[in-house]
């Protein structure tokens, strides 16, 4: 073993562990303090591999350095810090420190040079944020969990054959660059796609997230579908495959999102359609198009993080969650307001949001491919998103009717969080140059020119127009959207329960009427070969000699003849 | 009647609403209009046009409220569909 930098991922993890064994103002301290000082080793990372542990025979890279993987890093600090911030003083020991492990791991897959300590601190994530999602705390989220925890094994299994073949194939456990052209490389990519919340699977993300605590739900909106974009700008820069699943999953995301009730799941769908935005990203592949991934993956993490706090503390406040049972919030609770409509712009690239800078990178690396159908798509996308999360989300929540409801603005820590990462979304959306200082290539783009900035005005704003014209028919219901997860929650227990109805039934069937004949050849056996059976019993040598006189003479007889 | 209304938060009287329509309409036109003197580059020609953003960004919406509402009408279910 030879390091010659601290392991990030382990400065939180022991904090996760130690969250566990301390209480009141140490645990608190825990908390606050080992986010900052897991940003700072983030940041001692050099660029190249700084770590190698021997293992069968491997050399494993647990820490491998460079700008992509040092900014997903400090995202993934910087998250854990604010929702450390968010949740410290509500939520339980044991959520918290699930929550630590689970940002671990998406650090160590953040700086892991190769493919099986990936694949470790991967199925790390699974077990942890599984564990999130059972804080919840109700049967519901205990159901939840399990589907969520079936899906990210069923990933993992995929992805472990798919390393274990791409290994065998290229003799090496190097993360490289590749393409999906064979078994192994489509397994690997599929494995990586599921936690993404690609299709068909998509499904897991909107059932499990908004049934954790309204703290938890913070976390979990951050690094499992983060992590798989990180991993796939690695392993699948330029795959075509990807540009259409990405825009798939970003029509997906709005038209579920526009279907749904609840306002948690809206935020979760719009999870997948944002990350719609970078896997498409990724599939376009050009250094313009990843920087473009890579800054949406980090603005997207702070708005989302934010949308998913103001929807937390009004879930805190009012224990309520559904768009039919909340509106008109903005009455006493103006600083979560403010805040949620702060990530609801970011989110629909509104100017000076950090959506306009860094989902915009995308757009304009489809314009320089000359891809136009995709550059119109993403432009009705953005559309697309305004509608179904920009003016939906805050409306229903904070405006629409008078549910009558005058809950209490937030806690002063979760008032915090959601302040610093607001001034964040404004931060990276007005003064845009540092940040894409710490993109993985060089960037030679313009953020702001009038014609793009009145662009988008007029995208969005008749949007909104199309928005309140249509508001009769934006009505919520008490309902809920099938998904592809019907298959298995209804149609595999509808067959799995006549398949065992019908074994059941031929059970019985069986033994009324085989049996009865069974019995019958039992008895005979038994008489024949029995202890006292003709067959079974003992004979003389002599009669066995006679036999077999008997038998040779006839062989011999039927020789002749 | 309008003194229950003046109770009622001055966002949600049914003037302030009025008048915030008003104001979104001056806004929804000036973006429009500003456009015959803020050039909006054109990559593909038909987005350069005259007030292409704006409609492309109405017509995208209600397109996608549409597919939305007539997929609802195949997949929604009552809340209570997959309580065991």
């Amino acid at each position: 073993m030879m390091t010659e930098a601290l392991p990030p991922a382990l400065i939180l993890l022991t904090a996760a562990i130690l969250i566990g064994l301390t209480r009141g103002h140490v645990r608190s301290a825990i908390v606050l303090l080992s986010p900052l000082v897991t940003l700072w080793a983030t940041w001692q990372i050099p660029d190249g591999i700084s770590m190698t542990v021997d293992f069968v025979g491997y050399q494993l890279e647990p820490i491998e350095g460079s700008a992509l993987r040092r900014l997903f890093a400090t995202i993934f600090a910087l998250m854990t810090f604010v929702g450390g911030l968010y949740a410290f003083r509500h939520a339980s020991a044991l959520e918290l420190a699930a929550s630590y492990a689970y940002a671990a791991g998406a650090i160590g897959v953040a700086f892991a040079g190769d493919l099986i300590t990936l694949f470790v601190f991967w199925e790390a994530m699974a077990i942890f944020s599984t564990a999130v999602v059972w804080c919840g705390n109700t049967p519901m989220a205990g159901r939840a969990g399990k589907r969520y925890a079936v899906m990210h094994v069923i990933g993992g299994v995929i992805l472990m054959a798919g390393i274990t073949g791409v290994t065998v194939q290229t003799g090496s456990i190097e993360i490289q660059a590749m393409r999906a052209v064979d078994f192994p490389s489509w397994m690997v990519l599929i494995g990586l796609l599921i936690n993404a919340a690609a299709p068909p699977v998509s499904a897991w993300l909107s059932d499990a997230y908004p049934e954790a605590t309204s703290t938890g739900a913070v976390f979990l909106s951050a690094f499992t579908t983060k992590t798989a974009v990180l991993a796939l700008i690695l392993l699948f820069p330029g795959e075509p495959v990807l540009i259409g699943v990405g825009i798939y999953m970003i029509f997906y995301g709005i038209i579920y999102a526009l279907l749904e009730n609840d306002a948690r799941r809206i935020l979760a769908f719009s999870i997948v359609n944002q990350v719609g935005f970078m896997v498409c990203a990724i599939g376009i592949g050009t250094q313009l198009a990843l920087n473009g991934a890579a800054a949406h993956a980090f603005a997207h993490i702070i708005y989302k993080g934010l949308l998913f706090m103001s929807a937390g503390v009004v879930l805190y406040r009012t224990g309520k969650r559904k768009c039919t049972d909340l509106g008109g919030l903005f009455r006493t609770m103006p600083l979560t307001c403010v805040c949620g409509i702060i990530g609801a712009l970011s989110i629909s690239s509104f100017p000076l949001t950090s959506g306009f800078t860094t989902k915009l990178l995308i757009s304009e690396a489809a314009l320089s491919e000359g891809l136009a159908v995709i550059y119109f798509l993403l432009a009705a996308a953005s559309a697309g998103v305004f509608l179904h999360a920009g003016i939906k989300f805050p409306w229903f929540v904070f405006f629409q009717k008078d549910s009558g409801l005058r809950p209490k603005d937030a806690p002063w820590n979760m008032g915090a969080a959601m302040v610093s990462f607001a001034l964040i979304c404004i931060g990276l959306g007005v003064f845009p140059e540092p940040f894409y200082a710490l993109l993985p290539y060089p960037v030679e783009y313009e953020a702001y020119s009038p014609g793009k900035v009145l662009f988008y005005l007029q995208l969005l704003l008749f949007s909104g127009l199309a928005f309140f014209l249509l508001l009769p028919a934006m009505k919520r219901t008490l309902t809920i959207t099938l998904d592809t997860d019907w298959l298995w929650r209804i149609c595999m227990k509808l067959l799995a329960n006549t398949l065992l109805v019908t074994m059941i039934a031929t059970n019985e069937a069986f033994s009324r009427s085989t049996w009865p004949r069974f019995d019958a050849m039992r008895t005979w056996t038994r008489r024949h070969w029995g202890d006292q059976g003709v067959f079974a019993r003992s004979w003389p040598i002599g009669t066995t000699a006679i036999w077999i006189s008997v038998l040779l003479s006839g062989y011999v007889l039927l020789y002749y003849i | 009647m309008t003194v229950e209304c003046e109770k009622d938060h001055w966002l949600v009287r049914p003037r302030t609403i009025r008048r915030l329509w008003i104001v979104f309409s001056a806004v929804l036109a000036l973006v429009a209009i500003l456009q015959f003197v803020i050039k909006v580059k054109g990559y593909f020609g038909i987005d350069g046009w005259s007030g292409f953003a704006a409609l492309f960004g109405f017509l995208c919406c209600i397109a996608m409220v549409l597919m939305a509402k007539g997929l609802g009408l195949l997949l929604k279910r009552k809340e209570t569909f997959y309580d065991d």
